[in-house]
């Protein structure tokens, strides 16, 4: 039987995992709002999980998947600390435009 | 027990250095200048019996102690050798050495450091000694360099008075610059024998080793540019007039008895190494020849009594030099003990003079001495006769020996040092008879108080006139002893003159000579009462003559001034350069920082960018360029 | 017993000299710095007697390092150098009111001990460390116990710091380039390591940076003058008595054996700059109004005969380097003493303002005239020994050589006296004098006798260390 993953190719994981990553530089490229660009990142990092998930069912080899539930992890942790470092921001400054954080101009 | 005689030589002194120092305040003047005395006559005693020894038996007495210096290709031995050289040489360093001693305790009773100038006394007469019975070129320069610093010590003395300091220490640079010549002489023999010993070294030459010709001569030269210093020749004389600050049994003592002579001691020692460097012997006579007669110049017109005696004295150590430089170093060595005891109770004359008349040393604030100070006149007299080279007295044989020798090989240094030798009778009776002669020129209270000096100041004189009257005697012309007891350490036979008919011309025309300056002499200062004029006064040539042909400041313009001239742009601009090369690395990594901060904007889209970028270009670098 | 056990003692005085508390320090230093020298001399003892006190055993297995302390001749002979010179200096200090002096001392006490671990380390790494920490104490003894105003002594320490800790980089560089080559940093091993010409060139360069700087040879050597002037006289002593002697015995130990090649190859360049350093530190000093600083170019003459010596490569030129390092250590530790009193007394280190000083203290005056002439080589000092070797091997290499850096006695003779004039002769002072105290005498004489002892026998050294050094001159001219 065949999984679906294996029917429909694994170049157009590629693409869609290229193009995911594309849009979160962007948006860490355009974007001001450090929420926006938190988003972004979250996005680039799932843009890989993705491939790592697909080139693991590609090869039938479970080590990519695992590490994807790491990479998960992580990026949980990250939201975590990386959210509250944000709320800090926004207590003192009354909003979190990056463009405002430039006290460690050198 | 040679063994422990010879040490007994060679530490009495430094006994009695060691006693004085730690001890000789509390002994009191009297006890300590005693200790001193005895300490060298012990040494004196001890040098006799080894001196008859050697004449009996003909044979040296080697003494090695143990192991000094160590290097690649050799050793260096404490070692001892008392042979016919040495053993004379201690002969008259001890003998004179105890004189002036018994003269000292006297002349310095005044002094309230007496013990530490017996101290020095004696610290010299142990360096002069080591310097003497080494066995070894560098054992010999450890008294060599010793002595140095005892005559350092001894002319700055009286060490208040800056002027004396600084003639001390010219002294002892100016024996430096000779030294240094010395040690690289030492430095080539080292190398070219693998050994410093004299035995060794004469053994190697007379087997005809192969040695190059060329570093042989080198290796002379720079031997001789030793003695050049520590015997005061051209160009490095100017230290011993200067060294007349010290004390005056200083000046009898090292420098004009003993110390300056280890110039000719060295060469003589080496004479097996000089005999094979033809071209070195001509420099040694030219320059000895020509030191002599420019030295008797500036002594015609000096008025300050030591520094004739001084300048008489480079002059005598010129003359001497001409006659090693003609291979005649028996004839030198003879010149160098008629020398010393003329010179020495010139010297210590000239002491008694100056003791008299509480410290004048000026010439022309003297005269009339005849009547007070008979024995120092006497015993004056017979040395004044003695160095002008009138018969019998001892330098008339050593003189014309010299004279004799240079006649028969070159007519032109002939003349030379008959035109010296006449100079010197001249200036030596100009002496003579400004300070002797006429009435005293000196102030009423100096006159007051003139008298005859004590015992232990004249007994010194009178023993060293008789020995200046006699000792030509151990080297008469036609049947020397000397010649014949110097044999075994000379490379080469004696020179051996016929008293044939042209001795007699040259003895007469040498006589003739010192009879012309002495009338020049008498006719100036006795018949015409002259005396010299005062400084101001001295024009012409006279003035070059006075001011000693201004060397001493021709030295201090060509070498002591650019080498502070150096100094200054050392200190000022490289010293500035070097740092501010350093300080400049510092300043650059500063800028850099300074520059380079300004990138960190502080702008996170401004990093994010970069960042991207910087990926971008990896990946584009690894994927795209291969 | 073996060798680690002088190091435990040197470090464990470092913090029994801080936690006695001030009143009792110094007496805690003298106590375990003399213990030092005994436990060092009862080794030394050992060793002639044929027994091993090397410590070696494995610290790190990756990468490896090897906590070495080796005991042969030469480092024995300069672990006695630094532990016989450390009570010295500690004595010398004690006339002296120090704040916090249970930091001071804890600090020199450390210094030693680095000073120590740098002569006895085999390894590469070990010894590299102790280079590196020898140098954290003496920048605090400069800073805050030196002299003259806080803003230019700080500039200063700290140029001096930078300095020759950015030069010593350039030898930790060397090291793990030849770790790759050796696959240890034995000192053994890195001899026998195979290099191409191009990396011994580059090797030598790295090394020569560190120890050029630290000796130092002209032009490396700007930092010298003012530091030797603004630090406390302790502090110029360890740094002139021991601590320059660790760039010297380096290189005789690492720099050629490791890389000769270049130095065969560049021999005249490195002697030159040797001599060139005689020269140019000679006539510097004559120039000085400051006596220290004086005394720091008179060093900076004779480090330079010392370095040129080792360059030259011959046995006598490094056997006489060795016996120079050991000569000059002391008398310049006694010369720096003088200085320290006669400007303590004095408050000045004005050459022009002292004068007169031997009228008011024959004794002081006797004492420093022996160390002056120590200092210009006298024959019968122990200093002529050294420096005879050292001209001599120049005179094999090129008779020129000698001559020019033979000049060092007359131009030596020359600022000393000229020195010892202004500040001792002349008419008597009119500040008053106190004459030398026991303890200050104490340190003359033992320095004096030192050196007299082994000016007239030199014997026990020389045939202590010459088989040590016949084996390095050996591997130093393996190419040969």
């Amino acid at each position: 039987m065949e999984n679906i993953l294996q029917q429909i190719g694994i170049e157009n994981y590629i693409y869609l995992s290229t193009l995911l990553f594309c849009v979160g530089i962007f948006g860490v490229l355009y974007r001001r709002n450090a929420i926006v660009m938190f988003m972004s990142i979250e996005i680039m990092l799932n843009a890989v999980n993705l491939l790592l998930v697909a080139f693991s069912t590609y090869h039938q080899d479970a080590t990519g998947q695992v590490f994807v539930f790491f990479s998960m992890a992580v990026a949980a942790a990250e939201v975590a600390v990386g959210l509250a470092i944000l709320v800090a921001v926004y207590r003192n400054l009354n909003n979190i435009d990056i463009d405002n954080l430039k006290n460690l101009k050198g | 027990m040679d063994t422990n005689l010879a040490l007994l030589l060679l530490f009495a002194p430094f006994a009695g250095f060691l006693l004085n120092v730690f001890f000789g305040k509390k002994l009191g003047k009297g006890a300590s200048g005693t200790l001193g005395t005895l300490a060298v006559a012990t040494s004196f005693v001890v040098t006799l019996t080894f001196f008859l020894q050697v004449i009996n038996t003909g044979k040296p007495v080697m003494v090695d102690l143990f192991e000094w210096l160590t290097l690649a290709n050799f050793n260096v031995n404490f070692g001892f050798q008392l042979d016919q050289l040495s053993l004379l040489w201690l002969m008259f360093v001890t003998g004179i050495g105890t004189l002036i001693h018994v003269y000292s305790i006297s002349y310095m009773h005044d002094d309230e450091n007496m013990h530490k100038f017996f101290a020095y006394l004696n610290l010299f007469i142990f360096f002069m000694i080591t310097l003497v019975i080494g066995s070894n070129l560098l054992i010999m320069f450890i008294g060599w360099e010793g002595v140095g610093l005892c005559s350092y010590l001894l002319i700055g003395f009286w060490y208040k008075n800056q002027d004396y300091n600084d003639a001390a220490k010219k002294a002892f640079i100016m024996n430096r610059i000779g030294d240094l010549g010395f040690l690289i002489g030492i430095f080539i023999i080292g190398y070219l024998f693998h050994s410093l010993d004299y035995t060794t070294i004469a053994t190697a030459l007379s087997s005809g080793a192969e040695v190059d010709a060329t570093w042989l001569s080198i290796a002379a030269l720079c031997l001789f540019i030793g003695a050049c210093g520590k015997s005061a020749q051209l160009p490095l004389y100017t230290w011993l007039p200067d060294a007349m600050a010290g004390p005056t049994p200083v000046s009898a003592l090292i420098h004009a008895a003993t110390m300056v002579t280890a110039g000719i001691f060295m060469v003589t020692r080496m004479n097996f190494l000089f005999n094979l460097t033809p071209d070195v012997q001509t420099v040694i006579a030219v320059v000895g020849a020509i030191t002599s007669l420019i030295a008797a110049a500036i002594g015609l017109v000096q008025n300050d009594i030591k520094k004739v005696l001084a300048y008489s004295t480079v002059s005598q150590l010129g003359l001497m030099f001409l006659a090693l430089g003609l291979g005649a170093y028996e004839i030198a060595v003879f010149h160098v003990i008629t020398h010393a005891f003329f010179k020495a109770c010139l010297f210590l004359g000239s002491g008694s003079v100056i003791h008299a008349l509480h410290g004048e040393q000026d010439m022309r604030n003297m005269g009339g001495l005849k009547g007070v100070m008979k024995i120092t006149y006497i015993t004056f007299l017979i040395s004044t006769l003695a160095i002008s080279g009138l018969p019998p007295f001892s330098g008339f044989f050593s003189k014309d020996e010299i004279l004799m020798t240079a006649f028969h090989q070159n007519k032109v240094l002939w003349v030379i040092g008959s035109l010296a030798s006449i100079m010197t009778a001249f200036y030596m009776f100009r002496l003579l008879y400004l300070t002797f002669y006429k009435d005293f020129r000196g102030t009423e209270e100096q006159k007051h108080h003139l008298h005859e000096s004590p015992g232990l100041i004249t007994f010194p004189l009178i023993v060293l006139a008789i020995l200046a009257l006699v000792g030509g005697v151990i080297s008469l012309p036609g049947n020397s002893w000397l010649n014949h007891y110097l044999a075994p350490v000379l490379a080469k036979p004696a020179h051996h003159h016929e008293l044939d008919g042209t001795a007699y011309m040259l003895m007469g025309i040498a006589v003739v000579g010192a009879l012309i300056g002495i009338g020049v002499a008498y006719s100036k200062y006795i018949k015409q009462s002259a005396v010299p004029a005062q400084d101001s006064e001295i024009t012409g040539f006279a003035k070059v003559l006075y001011n000693k042909f201004y060397v001493d400041e021709i030295y201090t313009a060509i070498i002591v001034n650019p080498i502070y001239a150096i100094g200054s742009f050392f200190r000022d601009v490289t010293e500035a350069a070097f740092s501010g090369f350093i300080f400049g690395l510092g300043k650059v990594a500063n800028m850099l920082g300074s520059e380079g901060k300004t990138l960190q904007t502080g702008s996170i889209g401004f990093y994010l960018f970069a960042f991207v970028l910087g990926i971008c270009s990896i990946v584009v670098y690894i994927f795209l360029a291969k | 017993m073996d060798i680690s056990f002088v190091l435990i003692i040197l470090l464990f005085g470092a913090a029994a000299s801080y936690f006695v508390g001030d009143k009792w320090a110094s007496k805690a230093a003298l106590i375990f710095s003399t213990a030092a020298f005994a436990a060092t001399a009862y080794l030394t003892y050992k060793y002639t007697g044929g027994a091993s006190v090397s410590y070696i055993k494995t610290w790190v297995e990756n990468p490896m390092i090897i906590l070495g302390f080796q005991a042969d001749s030469l480092s024995l002979t300069m672990l006695l150098l630094t532990t016989a010179l450390t009570p010295i200096i500690i004595l010398a200090t004690f006339r002296n009111s120090i704040n916090n002096s249970r930091t001071f001392y804890a600090l020199i006490l450390f210094m030693a001990f680095a000073m120590a671990g740098t002569f006895v380390s085999v390894d590469g790494f070990v010894y590299y460390i102790f280079w590196e920490l020898s140098l954290i104490p003496i920048y605090f003894i400069s800073l805050l116990w030196g002299n003259g105003d806080w803003e230019s002594r700080k500039k200063a320490v700290v140029k001096f710091f930078i300095y020759t800790f950015a030069g010593s980089l350039f030898m930790l560089v060397a090291f793990i380039y030849l770790y790759q080559k050796g696959g240890n940093f034995l000192n053994t091993t890195l001899y026998r390591a195979i290099l191409t010409d191009k990396e011994q060139f580059f090797i030598f360069l790295a090394f020569f940076l560190a120890y050029a700087i630290k000796i130092p040879i002209i032009p490396f050597h700007t930092w010298q003058a003012n530091v030797y002037q603004k630090s406390p006289t302790a502090g110029t002593m360890l740094l002139s008595g021991i601590m320059l002697k660790m760039a010297i015995y380096s290189i005789i130990r690492w720099q050629l054996p490791i890389a000769p090649k270049p130095a065969t190859e560049y021999m005249y360049v490195f002697v030159g700059l040797g001599i060139a350093g005689v020269i140019y530190g000679s006539i510097l000093a004559l120039k000085q109004t400051d006596i220290k600083k004086l005394l720091a170019y008179s060093s900076l003459a004779h480090v330079g005969l010392i370095a040129a010596g080792a360059y030259t490569l011959t046995l006598d030129g490094i056997r006489g380097a060795f016996l120079q390092m050991l000569a000059h250590g002391f008398v310049v530790v006694g010369l720096f003493y003088a200085a320290e009193i006669i400007s303590r007394r004095y408050a000045t280190g004005e050459i022009s303002e002292m004068g007169g000083i031997r009228v008011q203290t024959p004794k002081f005056a006797s004492m420093f005239m022996i160390l002056v002439l120590a200092s210009v080589a006298m024959p019968l000092t122990f200093n002529f020994i050294g420096e005879f070797e050292l001209l001599y091997s120049m005179a094999q290499t090129h008779i020129w050589f000698a001559v020019i850096a033979g000049t060092t006695i007359i131009l030596g003779a020359f600022y000393m006296l000229k020195m010892f004039q202004q500040v001792m002769l002349g008419e008597q002072n009119a500040k008053p004098f106190a004459d030398v105290t026991f303890g200050e005498a104490f340190v003359f004489i033992a320095i004096i006798a030192v050196l007299i002892f082994f000016g007239i026998y030199p014997k026990p050294i020389t045939e202590f260390i010459t088989p040590e050094l016949e084996r390095l001159v050996r591997i130093i001219n393996r190419f040969n």
